[in-house]
């Protein structure tokens, strides 16, 4: 691992996302813990908004680009740069090379951190070789796949495989678990009437599973799924797949109080 | 022309949204192709590597295109076949109503073909009191009914057998309307025996091609139903509409192709008829038409080679992606408003009618990516979305009020410092308001979420303002 060249401990730059910063913060101390677990010396740039995604998905390159060398920036020199959302990571891994590949200043920069660039789960599994989690959870879940994640990253079984070992905790597996849940950034407020027949098809295969709990790795796709559950009157718990790992169940599901 | 209504892709949406019965169909529909691709492929360990080397092919024939076309036409010629250049649907028009009335044609039989859609042929031909009789089963159902094909491969995917029975009985009228039509099969039989007829009556069979291959001037076809076959052999004329990038240079890749379309598109190792067509009626043939003519059709092909929508050229028209789009799954083929539906045709269409009539298909995607992950050709369909959205925000085809919102968050999202204590009030205060519940029913300014799901409320302070307050290293 180049992070162990020079020191045990690799450097992780945590990108929080704009949507953990904001609305639950404890997803990014879960994601901190789970590093620490990990063996890892966890910083965070104060430099991070967003990814860009609002942007770059939009068609407005410009902000978009403007975005990327600002993460870039703020995230050169580090081992790892680790995301507690597929989404977020894919776009820095995969977008950013495309977005910057004709500016010559940026595209080595742009590669560099792409090439250095994971999501959490992944990140733990893949290269940290965790194999266990010291975490307890009194449920039966279901697992999301989220888009980005599964098909950018290939994140499919990492989390199955960390989940597993958390004590207490049955996974039973989502039918259409690689569906989009509809949320797809703007486009659920742009089109919301096909986003809401995507999300109750979604809610329609999550309830029967009958899990008391739904889990993701991508707040996007948790919230817009616990916002529909919610509104159709079902009481499943939503989290991010970070707090079961972390152990860190304190804070009220998403949505809930 | 064929009027598109892709700029009414909102309304379209809103109506298919409310069709029960399309939802009923393309339920049924969409699982069906979905698992039937998945044992297919399953079943082919090599279909990757498949994949790759169809890509190699079409990336090479389109480097090449006038080198394969002008093979193609040579020996396709040599065979005693004629080809036609088409620069556009006028005159590719032109040259089936020429050939139609060289030999005095009143009817013509068609195969599908989706080339006949883009110049709106059917139309035309009734125009010019010449009656095109559809003779793919689900072709011949949508024009009974008077529609256009909701999908590429499956026109009438969008109707529940229910609908096809009513239909049937209300235009087969010559029929006992007491008759039994609940099976599939009974429909298949009745639609049999109705156009075994009609095979005879026509002088001209019309259909479109799979594939063309220069080194042997010959088209494919691949059907299920063998209705191509007879379409094409039965009647005096044989007339091949297809788009320049229908060529390949050899069987051999030809073959290879095949084997990935009909495990893309059905799930099927090959579809039950694969049909090879080099010129005309030769003597001492047993069957076969007189003449036999090409059309070949640009249609503003050619203007997409050397830009980033050269990819787009490479598809084979599977239909895999739409099979696999939840937005196509949600709102039919129909709502697209023109002639190719899904992933592949928000990326054509486009280039057809423009991106002010078509702006919102390359829009009205979640790039969840799960059509470039079943595309056999690996086209890179959420990019090239994203080009016309590029395209479309560059030439300032944005609403005004989404614009707007975007400039206001990005001015604050490349501003890091003034972001955060502008985010670390607005999260405060929302996270006190929602508090209690732990989420919103209503909020202003959120109502395109709002209207279909509450909205978590967020935990209070933001985490970088925890993380400072932690003295977290930064």
């Amino acid at each position: 691992m180049p992070g162990e060249a020079t020191s045990n401990n690799p450097r992780i730059g945590l990108f929080v996302t704009c949507l953990v910063d904001l609305f639950r913060p404890s997803v990014g101390f879960a994601a901190v813990g789970l590093l620490q677990q990990a063996g890892c010396d966890v910083v965070v740039p104060r430099a991070q908004t967003c990814c860009g995604q609002p942007a770059y998905n939009a068609g407005d390159r410009s902000d978009a680009a403007a975005i990327a060398r600002q993460v870039i920036a703020a995230f050169a020199g580090f081992d790892y740069v680790v995301a507690p959302s597929g989404s977020c990571a894919g776009m820095i891994k995969h977008h950013y090379p495309a977005l910057l590949a004709d500016d010559p200043a940026w595209a080595p920069r742009a590669a560099a951190l792409a090439e250095r660039t994971r999501e959490l789960v992944s990140f733990l599994v893949d290269i940290r070789g965790l194999k266990a989690v010291d975490a307890a959870y009194a449920g039966t879940a279901t697992y999301h796949d989220s888009c980005s994640g599964l098909r950018e990253l290939s994140v499919k079984d990492q989390p199955r495989q960390l989940l597993a070992t958390v004590a207490g905790l049955h996974l039973r597996e989502l039918p259409g678990a690689e569906v989009c849940c509809g949320f797809g950034g703007t486009f659920c407020i742009k089109y919301p009437d096909i986003s809401n027949r995507m999300l109750e098809e979604k809610s329609a295969d999550i309830l029967a599973t009958g899990a008391d709990t739904l889990l993701a790795g991508d707040l996007g796709c948790l919230m817009n799924m616990a916002g529909k559950l919610q509104r159709t009157g079902n009481d499943i718990h939503v989290r991010h797949v970070a707090e079961v790992l972390a152990g860190m169940c304190d804070e009220p599901p998403i949505g809930e109080s | 022309m064929y009027q598109p209504t892709s700029s009414s892709f909102r309304e379209n949406s809103r109506t298919a949204l409310a069709d029960t019965n399309l939802r009923q169909a393309m339920e049924r529909g969409g699982a069906t192709f979905q698992g039937k691709r998945r044992l297919a492929i399953d079943a082919l360990p090599e279909f990757d590597r498949l994949r790759d080397r169809g890509r190699a092919i079409k990336d090479h024939v389109l480097d090449h295109l006038d080198y394969y076309l002008e093979t193609f036409e040579r020996n396709a010629t040599a065979a005693g076949g004629q080809v036609h250049w088409a620069r556009d649907a006028e005159e590719a028009r032109q040259h089936v109503l020429k050939i139609c009335r060289s030999v005095n044609a009143r009817t013509v039989n068609k195969g599908k073909t989706m080339i006949a859609e883009e110049i709106d042929l059917n139309d035309f031909l009734e125009q010019h009191d010449i009656a095109p009789v559809e003779t793919d089963l689900g072709e011949y159902i949508i024009q009974l009914r008077h529609e256009r094909p909701s999908h590429i491969i499956a026109p009438a995917v969008h109707l529940t057998k229910d609908q096809v029975a009513d239909t049937f009985r209300a235009t087969h009228d010559h029929l006992d309307p007491r008759r039994p039509l609940d099976e599939p099969s009974s429909l298949v039989a009745e639609a049999r025996a109705v156009l075994r007829r009609k095979y005879f009556e026509a002088e001209v069979g019309i259909t479109g091609a799979n594939f063309l291959v220069a080194e042997t001037g010959s088209s494919i076809i691949v059907t299920n139903e063998g209705n191509g076959d007879l379409s094409q052999l039965l009647p005096r004329v044989h007339i091949v509409l297809a788009s320049l990038e229908k060529v390949v240079p050899t069987l051999e890749d030809a073959s290879t192709l095949l084997r990935l379309l009909a495990r893309s598109a059905t799930g099927q190792e090959m579809s039950v008829y694969t049909t090879f067509s080099t010129g005309p009626r030769r003597p001492g043939d047993l069957d076969g038409p007189e003449q036999y003519h090409v059309i070949l059709l640009d249609n503003g092909r050619t203007s997409m080679l050397g830009t980033e929508f050269q990819e787009m050229l490479r598809c084979i028209r599977c239909g895999a992606c739409m099979n696999h789009c939840p937005v196509y799954k949600a709102v039919g083929g129909h709502s697209y408003g023109w002639v190719y539906v899904g992933p592949m045709g928000a990326v054509l269409t486009p280039q057809f009618v423009g991106i002010d009539e078509a702006g919102h298909l390359p829009d009205a995607s979640t790039f969840c990516g799960r059509c470039e992950s079943v595309c056999p050709m690996h086209i890179p369909l959420p990019k090239l979305m994203r080009k016309w959205r590029e395209q479309a925000f560059a030439e300032g085809r944005v609403a005004g009020r989404f614009r707007a919102g975007l400039a206001i968050w990005a001015f604050f999202a490349r501003r890091p410092a003034l972001y955060q204590a502008v985010t670390g009030l607005q999260m405060r205060l929302l996270g006190a308001l929602g508090r209690r519940r732990g989420r919103f029913r209503r909020l202003p300014m959120a109502k395109g979420w709002t209207t279909y799901r509450d909205l978590p409320a967020p935990q209070g302070r933001t985490f970088q303002q925890q993380w400072a307050a932690r003295g977290g290293a930064r």
